[in-house]
């Protein structure tokens, strides 16, 4: 397979105007992906399914993640002048980055038996803006995949062909993938409770009575 | 067999005269002809397959016809992870089902949700719609538990009165046979629970 960036390459030369960044795994997987641009998501997906050199043809797992608000400390030295003498000096930035949930395809090529190429996209935002188009035109089996993140995470995939909830029922109105998903309290009966689940099964205990005889007991 | 002497009984049955009472003789038959409702939700399922098949048979114990319809079946053994979305279906299952009916709650699952129970699609135990007769840990719980809980469940059919104060649940015309399914709500199902049938323990603790 192609490196990485020989395919970020072809991909902004064919989808004209597509804008691809590769997003580094410094891990032990060393499985670094490639971000697309949402706009021309569909032209890159096809790109790297037709082309004869890559050719992935099989979608084989599609999913979400979901990425909070978060800020982000970096603390670089600088040098400082202070009273004629020169010192290094620890200047603290901190960064704040909006959240935004992000669908992850897993492509390989049947036909040369390559891959995993990892592609991501990412939402504008975590709530109305949670919009992605839809790679089922490209990948058939994206489907139902794509169906399971609507339901999880709540990204709206446009122009996918059955866009509906696929675990949870229809009136449910959560994402309960996502990580400020509170679940409902039913923690009445919670047998050996510990951390969060202790937490909410505090609220259902019936409070010890504060006066029950045995402070009148005394020693004869 | 509250009314003759065991003893006396006994020595008639040395004489070749045996003596039975209605209740007995109808609770033997009951005990020894009991239909399970044949539909599983998870690895449990497997389970109650491997019991049904030959080398644990539960034939033995007049088990083996696994019905198809809740119209002809007397026990319904809930073996496996009873999810929300199908909480409603097994509630609907067991109010077709004719009376007098059984509930066994099979595998950790079952009985409150398991490895699941702090997830957000799994019902934290069945018992929360409809009454459960015998409980059997386990994940899963092998045949042989299985089977023990049938006794159990034989027993227990074995000790109901047929007339009395204290006479089974199924023969007072007050006592429910059906129970309200739960409907789909926004967060949860509509009631989480059925508090007529679920009583947890209070709890108190500091």
């Amino acid at each position: 397979m192609e490196t990485l960036e020989q395919i970020k390459n072809r991909a902004e030369l064919a989808a004209r105007g597509a804008k691809i960044d590769i997003v580094a795994n410094t891990g032990p997987s060393q499985q670094s992906s490639l971000l697309i641009d949402n706009d021309h998501a569909v032209a890159v997906a096809q790109f790297l399914r037709d082309h004869p050199a890559l050719g992935f043809d099989f979608c084989s797992n599609v999913t979400g993640v979901d990425w909070l608000d978060r800020t982000v400390k970096k603390t670089v030295k600088v040098k400082q002048t202070v009273d004629g003498v020169e010192k290094e000096v620890d200047q603290t930035t901190e960064e704040k980055i909006p959240g935004y949930l992000e669908a992850v395809y897993h492509l390989y090529s049947m036909k040369h038996k390559h891959g995993p190429l990892i592609i991501r996209m990412r939402t504008a935002n975590r709530a109305d803006g949670a919009r992605l188009p839809s790679l089922t035109p490209i990948w058939r089996s994206a489907e139902l995949q794509e169906r399971e993140i609507f339901d999880l995470y709540g990204i709206h995939f446009e122009s996918h062909p059955d866009l509906r909830r696929i675990l949870m029922w229809d009136e449910f109105v959560d994402h309960p993938m996502r990580k400020d998903y509170r679940d409902p309290d039913d923690y009445e009966w919670e047998p050996t409770p510990h951390d969060d689940v202790l937490e909410r099964a505090k609220q259902h205990y019936t409070p010890r009575p504060t006066l029950d005889g045995a402070e009148n007991i005394t020693a004869p | 067999m509250g009314e003759i002497d065991e003893g006396l009984r006994s020595e008639l049955q040395r004489q070749g005269v045996w003596v039975t009472s209605m209740q007995e003789l109808y609770n033997w038959g009951r005990k020894n002809s009991i239909w399970p409702l044949q539909f599983g939700l998870a690895c449990c399922a497997i389970e109650m397959i491997a019991t049904a098949a030959s080398r644990y048979d539960i034939a033995r114990f007049g088990g083996e016809v696994f019905r198809p319809s809740p119209r002809q079946a007397d026990l319904m053994i809930v073996a496996g992870t009873v999810t929300k979305k199908m909480a409603p279906q097994i509630v609907r299952l067991y109010n077709q089902m004719p009376d007098p009916k059984y509930v066994i709650s099979m595998g950790a699952c079952a009985i409150s949700g398991g490895p699941f129970k702090q997830g957000y699609n799994v019902l934290k135990g069945i018992d929360r719609y409809i009454p459960v007769d015998v409980y059997i840990p386990g994940c899963p719980p092998r045949p042989e538990a299985l089977l023990h809980a049938f006794m159990e469940l034989q027993r227990k059919i074995d000790s109901q009165k047929l007339s009395g104060a204290d006479k089974a649940g199924f023969l007072k015309p007050e006592q429910p046979s059906e129970f309200p399914v739960p409907a789909f709500g926004e967060h949860d199902l509509q009631p989480p629970a059925n508090p007529d049938v679920y009583h947890p323990p209070k709890l108190e603790r500091v």
